[in-house]
């Protein structure tokens, strides 16, 4: 599930990144990779792709640092959520 | 008239507040201007009236266009109060979210957004503000200014950077350390009941932080701005739309060269073009609206697109008004004066029209160099 995952976020990732390369290792905010707004649109993202409500103690920004860090993230909370069946991602 | 995505429900929400605005508000907004005084009531009506926290984005835009309509001041507290209340909801703990949102949702408390400061607006990653541990406390200090509600708010949120990390604090308005002073004579929005704050050496715990250490601007701040962007994008709308109205009971009612002004060929022209960049700025904020409601992020890209086009066409809107009504759109005589005076504030509140540019032209580029088109591939012609 988790490289699925890490697919997913790679291609969210490369169309705000604007050409420029990254890794799944590669700290997006860091790095400047991104703009100001990304942030949110992340969590946005995150949230509508995965099926996950984002809770206040969840909004660390080193779950977001990465591509690796956001699969480990999505990973992690998706595991002790009941399975809708409709999400082919997890499979 | 009738709009995609916008439903009977939003409607029947929308002339309620619309009703409201007509019968309490309308009267009032030249003594507001004048006085530059809002009074609480007035606030704790709209608040009330808009639903804050039980409403989707497209009902929470409407809401904000008649607020905007009877008086931009009134739209600009309810954005802040909007704002606060949304960064609560979204990034406040339990206890945070219990103690505020049901008295900020309800018209019982003002709330202020404290981010702006003398050497930091656009640039907002420069703040001076400092939040410093100390004996398992933070003590913050610095100045921030232009503070919308500062005036009148119950509880403030202010962002300092803890070592270099933006963070934001919740502080109400009777913590020791805390001070505003009154701001007057602005341009436009002179009933926003803005001020300039003070923190010296004022003690937060723990509990007062609003989102992570270090999220202040990148969470917090971001999900606040966002929706002010879109609330002051439909506050545009409707305070456009107010000038529209001005102008067209004025060009019914106003005699020129021995016909109607509104019979001129130049008037219909102007009148054509308020009515038409008016009702494609309203789109372009149902459009963001629908996509925040689908929790989409290119809501984000579209919320600074609707934000630039309405707060632009607003001024031009504003612009028309005042010429059609001439001298007397000069005048107190007509709300025009104040109207395009308030025009311009829409401008750069939330974000500037320049800023939005900066970010929409970003998001083009980024979206091109990552998925080029076919054409892209070959050599470019025009070197």
């Amino acid at each position: 599930m988790n490289a699925r995952v890490r697919g997913r976020v790679r291609a969210f990732l490369s169309g705000y990144a604007g050409g420029r390369h990254f890794t799944d290792r590669t700290s997006i905010f860091e790095e400047g990779l991104v703009n100001s707004l990304f942030a949110l649109q992340l969590i946005l993202f995150v949230e509508r792709d995965f099926d996950l409500t984002i809770a206040d103690d969840d909004l660390e920004l080193a779950n977001f640092a990465s591509v690796e860090k956001i699969a480990a993230f999505v990973c992690g909370k998706v595991a002790v959520l009941p399975r809708h069946g409709t999400e082919a991602w997890r499979s | 008239m009738a709009l995609i995505g916008v439903s009977a429900a939003h409607r029947e929400r929308q002339q309620d507040v619309c009703a409201f605005v007509e019968r309490v508000v309308m009267p009032e907004a030249e003594r507001i201007d004048r006085e530059e005084r809002m009074p609480e009531a007035i606030v704790a009506s709209a608040v009330e009236k808009a639903s804050l926290g039980s409403t989707d984005a497209i009902g929470l835009g409407l809401l904000h266009e008649a607020l905007a309509r009877g008086c931009a001041s009134l739209c600009g507290i309810v954005t802040v109060q909007t704002m606060v209340s949304s960064a609560i909801a979204r990034c406040g703990t339990r206890a945070q979210r219990e103690a505020w949102l049901p008295r900020l949702t309800s018209g019982g408390a003002q709330a202020a957004f404290a981010l702006t400061e003398p050497e930091a607006g656009s640039d907002i990653a420069a703040i001076g503000a400092r939040a410093v541990r100390r004996g398992g406390e933070y003590v913050i200090s610095g100045s921030k200014r232009w503070i919308t509600a500062g005036r009148s708010a119950d509880v403030f949120l202010v962002v300092a950077k803890v070592g270099d990390a933006p963070t934001a604090f919740l502080l109400e308005r009777t913590r020791p350390g805390l001070s505003v002073r009154p701001v007057a004579g602005m341009l436009g929005m002179r009933g926003a009941m803005l001020a300039d704050l003070d923190v010296v050496d004022c003690v937060a715990g723990d509990t007062d932080v609003l989102g992570p250490v270090g999220g202040g601007l990148s969470v917090v701040g971001n999900f606040a701005l966002d929706v002010g962007r879109y609330c002051i994008a439909w506050g545009s709308v409707g305070l456009g739309q107010a000038c529209l109205d001005a102008t067209l009971l004025y060009a019914t009612s106003r005699k020129l060269f021995g016909s109607r002004l509104g019979d001129h060929p130049l008037t219909r022209r102007k009148l054509a073009n308020m009515v038409a960049r008016i009702e494609a700025a309203r789109l372009l904020c149902v459009n963001a609206g629908w996509l925040r409601d689908q929790h989409d992020p290119d809501s984000v890209a579209e919320t600074c697109i609707a934000k630039y086009v309405a707060a632009e066409t607003c001024v031009r809107a504003a612009s028309s008004a005042l010429q059609m009504h001439g001298a007397r759109g000069c005048s107190r005589e007509t709300p025009v004066e104040r109207y395009f005076r308030d025009a311009q504030i829409m401008q750069v509140i939330e974000g500037s029209s320049d800023v939005q540019q900066l970010l929409i032209a970003e998001r083009a580029l980024a979206a091109r160099q990552s998925h080029p088109l076919a054409q892209d591939r070959v050599s470019p012609v025009f070197v």
